[in-house]
C-alpha cells in the first residue's frame, strides 16, 4: 500500500471524526432534553420519551440510519448522505445518552432534591445547579463508553453510502487487492481513536468507585 | 410532498422477511453460544498463573472492544480464507459476532467471578469441597445472576449486530430486505417494516432472558 | 507452659503446631507458633486486631498456607497435597464471621451440600443428617428458607448446622458473633455452649470474655502474631502475667 492509498484512508479518517463530533455534540445537546422529559415527573411525558428511548435501542443503527435516510428524502429534505447519517447519528446519541443520564439523575439521593425544594430553588436551578453536576459526574464514565460506541457506529455510514474511513479502506482494498493490509490499518485508526477514550472511562469508573467507599 | 406511501412490494415480500427473521435468530443465538464459549474460555485464561496468556487476552478485548464490527467482520471473511477455512457467508458472520460478542462477555463474566465475596469460596473450601466443586456448586450461579442484566443488554445488542452480517451478504433480515429494495425502490416503506420487526425481535430476546432469570434465579436476595 | 488437658492420658493431640510461621511477603503474620488441643479440649484465643488470630486458624484447615513449622490435626500431618487437606478439612469445621451462607441454596441445601458431594453420602442420609442438626441449633422450621430471608443470628445457627453436618471433630470459630447485633449474639453463644457442652473440640476466636470464663479449658492472648499467654480462664483473668495481657484485658473489660 503506497503513501497515496494511505493518504486517501485519512481523508476517510477525517470524516469519521467529523462525523462522531457532530454525532457527539447533537447528540448531547438533544440527550439532554431527553433525560430530562424523561425524568419531569409528567406521566404521558416520561411515557414518550421511554417509549423514543426503546425504539432506539431496540433496533439496529443501520437500520434507523436506513430510515433517516429514505425518510428525509420522503418528506422533501434533500441532504447529502453525510448529513443524513449525521441527523441519524444525532438522534441513536440522544436516545443512548438521554437513557444514561435519566440513570445518572435517578442516582443522585433523593436527599438532594428535597434539601433544594426546601431552599426554595426552582426546577431550572435545582437541575441545573444541583442535580446535573452530580448526576453527569456519576454518569461520566457511561458517556464515554458511549462515546466509543459511536465513533464505531459512524462505520455504518460506509454501508449508507458515504465515504469515511471504513468505506474509504472498501475502496483501497478493492483497488490493490490487499484486505487484511487495509483492514489491518483501518482497524488500527479506529484503535488509536478509541482505546486512550476506553482507558479514560476505565480510569474514572475506578476513581469513582473507589471515593464511593 | 407528492410522494404517497406503497407497502405493496413488502407485503408481496412478506414471506421472505419472516423466515429472513428465523436467519436473524440463527445467528444471534449461534453468536451467543460461541461468545458464551469464548467469554467462559477467556475468563478461564485471563486468570491464568502464565503471563503471557493473561497479556493476549486482555489484548484480544481491547482490539475488539475498541474497533467497530464491520471492519472486524471484514477482516475475518478476507483472512479466514488463507488460513485455509473456506466458510459461507453465514458460518463467518456467526464466527466473526461470537469473537465480537466474546469479547465483551469476558469482561463481564469476569466482573461476575470478582463480585462473589472470598469468603464464598473459603466456606466451600472449609467444607471439604474441592475447587472445581467450589466454582460449579457455589461461584457459578450466584456470579450469572450478578451479571445476567448485563449479559442481557450485551446480548440484545449483539442480535442487533446481526444486521451489520448483510455487509458479507450472509443471511439474515437485513440483507433480505437491502434485496427487496432494491428491487422495489419502495427503500423507506421496506426499512420501516423491517425497523419494527427488530422492535419485535429485540424484545422477544429479552422477554427469553427474562424467563430464564425469573426460573433460574428464583432466590432472594438482601 | 504445659497444661493439665493436654498432657491428660492422651497420646494424640487433636491438633497440634509446632514452629508455625507465615509470611505475607515481607511481612509476618506468624511467629514461633506452639500449640496443642487435647481432645474434647475448648479453647478461646483473643488478642488485639490484626495480631493474627483469624490467620492462625486459617492455617489449621489450609485455607492460608504457611512457610515453616507443621501442623497436625488427629494425627495427620497437614501437608501441603491437596489429599490430605481435603481429608482434614471434612474432620474440621468452620464458622465465619460473615457467616459465609450460599445465597442460592435453601437453609436446607446449604447443610446437605458438603455431605452429598464431599462425603457422597446418600441424600436420604444427609437430608436426615440436616434436618436432626438444625432441630439442634433450634432453626428445624426455617429449613426451606433462603439465607437471605433470616436474621443474622438465625443464619449464623445455620452456619453452624451446616459445619457440623460433616461430623467433624474440631470446630474453628473465628470471631461467630462479632457481625451480629447485640440482641442476637446469646442465640448463638447458647448454641456454642451447648456444643462445647456435648464434648466437642473448639477453638473459638472470640472477644465474648463470658463466653471464655464458661467454657473455655485455655485462654490463648496473642499480639504481633506471637503467642504471648496461655492460662485457664481463672488464671488469666484474675492474674494475668504479662503487661501486654494486661493492657488487652484493661481495654476490653474496663470502659
Ligand atoms: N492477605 C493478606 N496479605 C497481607 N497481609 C495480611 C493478609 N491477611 C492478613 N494480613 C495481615 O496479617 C496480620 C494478621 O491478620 P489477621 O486477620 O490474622 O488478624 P486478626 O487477629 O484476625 O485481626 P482481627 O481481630 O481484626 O480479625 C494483620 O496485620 C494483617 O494486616
Ligand atoms: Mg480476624
Amino acid at each position: 500500500m503506497g503513501r497515496d492509498e494511505f493518504l486517501f484512508l485519512l481523508i476517510g479518517l477525517k470524516w469519521t471524526v467529523a462525523l462522531s463530533a457532530i454525532g457527539f455534540v447533537c447528540g448531547c445537546l438533544a440527550g439532554l432534553v431527553i433525560a430530562l422529559l424523561r425524568t419531569s415527573g409528567m406521566r404521558p411525558i416520561e411515557r414518550a420519551t421511554a417509549g423514543y428511548i426503546a425504539l432506539f435501542q431496540g433496533t439496529p443503527l443501520l437500520m434507523q440510519l436506513f430510515v433517516v435516510y429514505y425518510g428525509l428524502a420522503l418528506i422533501g429534505i434533500k441532504m447529502d448522505a453525510w448529513a443524513a447519517v449525521a441527523v441519524g447519528l444525532t438522534l441513536h446519541a440522544s436516545a443512548y445518552l438521554g437513557e444514561i443520564w435519566r440513570g445518572g439523575i435517578e442516582a443522585v439521593p433523593r436527599g438532594q432534591t428535597e434539601a433544594s425544594k426546601a431552599l426554595a430553588l426552582s426546577y431550572s436551578s435545582r437541575m441545573k445547579d444541583v442535580l446535573l453536576p452530580q448526576a453527569l459526574r456519576i454518569s461520566l464514565p457511561a458517556t464515554i463508553g458511549f462515546l466509543v460506541q459511536l465513533i464505531k457506529g459512524t462505520s455504518l455510514a460506509s454501508i449508507v453510502g458515504f465515504t469515511e474511513l471504513t468505506r474509504a479502506g472498501n475502496i483501497i482494498s478493492n483497488q490493490i487487492f490487499q484486505p487484511l493490509t487495509v483492514f489491518g490499518i483501518v482497524g488500527m485508526l479506529y484503535f488509536i481513536m478509541c482505546c486512550p477514550l476506553t482507558i479514560y472511562g476505565a480510569y474514572l469508573e475506578r476513581k469513582f468507585a473507589a471515593s464511593a467507599r | 410532498m407528492n410522494y404517497t406511501l406503497d407497502f405493496t412490494p413488502v407485503i408481496e415480500g412478506l414471506p421472505s422477511l419472516l423466515t429472513a427473521c428465523l436467519g436473524t435468530f440463527t445467528l444471534a443465538i449461534c453468536g451467543m453460544l460461541l461468545a458464551t464459549v469464548i467469554g467462559i474460555g477467556g475468563v478461564v485464561l485471563r486468570q491464568s498463573k502464565i503471563a503471557p496468556l493473561r497479556w493476549l487476552v486482555i489484548v484480544f478485548v481491547e482490539l475488539i472492544r475498541n474497533t467497530p464490527f464491520l471492519v472486524q467482520i471484514f477482516f475475518i471473511y478476507f483472512a479466514l480464507p488463507l488460513t485455509g477455512i473456506r466458510l459461507d457467508p453465514t458460518p463467518t458472520a456467526i464466527i466473526a459476532l461470537g469473537i465480537n460478542g466474546g469479547a465483551y462477555a469476558i469482561e463481564i463474566i469476569r466482573g461476575g467471578v470478582q463480585s462473589i465475596s472470598k469468603g464464598q469460596m473459603e466456606a466451600g473450601l472449609a467444607l471439604g469441597l474441592h475447587k472445581g466443586q467450589v466454582f460449579r456448586l457455589i461461584i457459578l450461579k450466584p456470579a450469572l445472576r450478578a451479571i445476567f442484566p448485563s449479559l442481557t443488554s450485551q446480548f440484545v445488542l449483539l442480535t442487533l449486530t446481526t444486521s451489520i452480517a448483510s455487509a458479507i451478504s450472509a443471511y439474515e433480515l437485513t440483507s433480505v430486505s437491502q434485496r427487496i429494495e432494491s428491487d422495489s425502490f419502495r427503500s423507506f416503506e421496506v426499512y420501516f417494516t423491517v425497523t419494527i420487526f427488530y422492535l419485535v425481535i429485540s424484545w422477544l430476546m429479552m422477554r427469553l432472558f427474562a424467563l430464564f432469570s425469573a426460573r433460574y434465579f428464583a432466590y432472594p436476595v438482601k | 507452659m504445659n497444661d493439665i488437658a493436654t498432657t491428660a492420658g492422651n497420646t494424640h493431640p487433636m491438633i497440634s503446631m509446632t514452629g508455625v510461621e507465615k509470611w505475607y511477603g515481607a511481612f509476618q503474620a506468624l511467629k514461633d507458633i506452639n500449640i496443642s488441643v487435647a481432645k474434647g479440649e475448648k479453647i478461646v484465643l483473643c488478642g488485639p486486631s490484626g495480631s493474627g488470630k483469624s490467620t492462625l486458624i486459617r492455617c489449621i484447615n489450609h485455607l492460608e498456607t504457611y512457610q515453616k513449622g507443621e501442623i497436625r490435626v488427629s494425627g495427620t500431618v497437614l501437608g501441603h497435597q491437596a489429599k490430605t487437606i481435603d481429608a482434614v478439612r471434612r474432620e474440621v469445621g468452620m464458622v465465619f464471621q460473615q457467616f459465609n451462607l450460599f445465597p442460592h441454596l435453601t437453609v436446607l441445601e446449604n447443610c446437605m451440600l458438603a455431605p452429598l458431594r464431599a462425603l457422597k453420602l446418600s441424600r436420604q442420609e444427609a437430608e436426615g443428617r440436616a434436618r436432626q442438626l438444625l432441630e439442634r441449633v433450634k432453626i428445624a422450621e426455617q429449613a426451606d428458607k433462603y439465607p437471605a430471608q433470616l436474621s443474622g443470628g438465625q443464619q449464623q445457627r445455620v452456619a453452624i448446622a451446616r459445619a457440623l453436618c460433616m461430623r467433624p471433630q474440631v470446630m474453628l470459630f473465628d470471631e461467630p458473633t462479632s457481625a451480629l447485633d447485640p440482641e442476637m449474639v446469646k442465640e448463638v453463644l447458647d448454641t456454642m455452649i451447648g456444643l462445647a457442652e456435648e464434648g466437642m473440640t473448639m477453638i473459638c476466636v472470640t472477644h465474648e470474655m463470658g463466653f471464655a470464663r464458661q467454657v473455655a479449658d485455655r485462654v490463648i492472648f496473642m499480639a504481633s502474631g506471637a503467642v504471648v499467654e496461655e492460662a485457664p480462664p481463672a488464671e488469666f483473668f484474675s492474674n494475668p502475667k504479662h503487661e501486654r495481657t494486661r493492657k488487652f484485658l484493661g481495654e476490653i473489660l474496663g470502659h
